[in-house]
């Protein structure tokens, strides 16, 4: 019996809904909004939105580095916790993932705002009241916010997998507890690493609500560009194009910190 | 130093959870400002049960976070097993196909699925193709990978003997499957759906891509909030929401602890014998 035809429903699914799809963002990138025709125009105009990517990939760079400094020890601490501990722990982290990331991102406008929680706070007990909205620091705020559970997860699945008796072994052969730490868990967490960076840095980079609530039109990012092509300015052509150097952008990051690791089939995902 | 961790710990669980307290507050706010608190109140409570208009809209997304659960989890499930029996290079491209929505950021599917719809409907002269259809086909393309990567680990630690055993004591290859390797696998099938159903339930990026005015999810709606004063009432759904994810949480970690322990007790006797 051919068990392996089972996936073709499957297969036919996703070559349907997510390979065609590419293959039309390529066609709508090369080609004229008017005429049809083909043209390289569209790729020619991102030259000038390129301050706009880099800006992107920088902040979604600070976001993630951010995540990667506040998720670890969180994730190390969940780690060595009793397995009934850990289960209430991690369903905490991914609570707050389940509730509505606009609404998240509003409360957060309504804390960081010129009149908001904390600047009211702040002239009741007669300080004055500081810039904490539309500004760099506010969207990478957003980002680390809404992506932080993206990275703890998967690091506190490595570290949880991590066989105790490594580290003893490691003791008992005269490391000292920085070294332990160096030389035998950071390097078997490195899968865990790379994909909490992965899984953070994708949807930073590509965000754009954040950057519209909690930035100012300083500090749009590729996401807004590539949201009003479609929404506002109505310029597929030129949506696709941004879309499909987005895509290649990303894929070539994602490539890079893949080869750090070689399982390409770990589930960074699964619950 | 491990209480130094303790103590980060908790600040960054504050740092997840201060949005939270600042919507459920603003629920219970007699004023409009959600920065103001004005007095307690249960009204917004009443308001959201009369809004017939909101629960429509969460309605919807109900509705469509049930269906693509329920036909990715299938669809997925299946697949899972024919990749199982896959070697070499054609399961590698397969799962490179799944990987593609995984690392694709999720502008950049809704994109792509938006200009799929609207290259289709220009071919087929269909003036308003997206809305329900699409917003569907969407949903169930995103949650297939997640299905397919919570079932696979649970194939691979199957025991490949239990259906080989099943086959021999006469079973069908399909009979097999329901009675032995469903029940195995189970586990992982039910937390793809769960994942499904959540990501269903919280897309805003993709869905707001792929929908058009006919039919319109919650999420998308609390977007177009952004040009008009958002109404308190919608603290006041997300608060009921997040209670209820609360309970269902709860109660699966009691469940999945009790029955941990029952094997524990199970494997503890089995050792005295």
């Amino acid at each position: 019996m051919k068990r392996k035809w089972l996936s073709g429903p499957y297969v036919l699914w996703m070559v349907l809904f997510t390979l065609i799809p590419l293959g039309v963002v390529l066609y709508f990138a090369l080609t004229d909004a008017a005429t049809g025709k083909f043209t390289l125009s569209n790729l020619a105009k991102i030259a000038d939105y390129w301050p706009i990517f880099l800006r992107s990939i920088w902040l979604s760079i600070i976001a993630t580095l951010i995540c990667l400094l506040i998720g670890y020890p969180v994730a190390y601490f969940i780690a060595h916790c009793k397995p009934t501990t850990q289960r209430l722990l991690q369903m905490m982290i991914m609570l707050p993932m389940c509730i509505s990331f606009l609404l998240r991102t509003l409360a957060w406008v309504a804390l960081l705002d010129d009149t908001g929680i904390i600047n009211n706070f702040l002239t009741s007990i007669g300080l004055s009241p500081l810039p904490l909205i539309r500004n760099n620091g506010a969207v990478i705020l957003g980002m680390v916010y809404n992506y932080l559970p993206y990275m703890i997860l998967p690091l506190f699945t490595v570290l949880m997998k991590i066989d105790p008796r490594l580290i003893e072994a490691a003791e008992d052969l005269g490391c000292n507890s920085r070294q332990v730490f160096s030389r035998v868990i950071l390097p078997l967490s490195v899968p865990g690493i790379v994909s909490g960076i992965t899984m953070v840095f994708v949807p930073a980079v590509s965000t754009f609500y954040i950057s519209q609530k909690l930035g100012s039109p300083g500090t749009i990012l590729i996401g807004d560009v590539i949201e009003s092509q479609f929404k506002a300015a109505y310029n597929p052509n030129f949506g696709a194009a941004l879309s499909l150097v987005l895509m290649v952008l990303i894929f070539v990051c994602v490539g890079v910190m893949n080869r750090f690791t070689n399982d390409d089939e770990e589930s960074m995902v699964t619950l | 130093m491990r209480r130094t961790n303790r103590i980060f710990t908790i600040l960054v669980f504050i740092f997840l959870y201060i949005p939270m307290i600042v919507l459920a507050v603003a629920s219970f706010n007699k004023g409009k400002d959600i920065a103001v608190f004005q007095g307690f109140t249960l009204n917004q409570y009443k308001e959201l049960f009369r809004d017939d208009n909101l629960l429509r809209l969460l309605g919807n997304s109900v509705i469509i976070a049930v269906l693509s659960m329920t036909i990715a989890t299938v669809l997925g499930t299946v697949a899972a097993v024919g990749i199982h029996s896959m070697r070499g290079k054609l399961r590698s491209a397969v799962m490179g196909l799944t990987n593609i929505p995984m690392t694709n950021p999720d502008i950049v599917t809704g994109v792509s699925l938006a200009l799929l719809f609207a290259f289709v409907g220009v071919l087929l002269r269909i003036n308003a193709v997206l809305g329900f259809w699409t917003l569907l086909i969407a949903h169930i393309t995103f949650s297939l990978p997640y299905v397919i990567l919570n079932v696979m680990p649970k194939l691979a630690q199957m025991d490949p003997n239990l259906t080989e055993a099943a086959l021999d004591l006469g079973c069908t290859p399909v009979q097999a499957f329901f009675k032995v390797v469903l029940h195995e696998i189970m586990p992982g099938i039910v937390s793809g759906a769960l994942m499904a159903f959540t990501m269903s339930l919280d897309d805003f990026v993709i869905s707001y891509f792929v929908t058009g005015s006919g039919f319109v999810t919650l999420p998308v709606e609390i977007y177009s909030y952004t040009k008009k004063p958002i109404q308190p009432k919608v603290y006041a759904m997300f608060t009921l929401m997040f209670v209820a994810i609360l309970l269902l949480m709860v109660t699966m970690n009691l469940l999945q602890a009790r029955d941990n322990s029952r094997r524990k007790k199970l494997r503890k006797r089995e050792a005295y014998r």
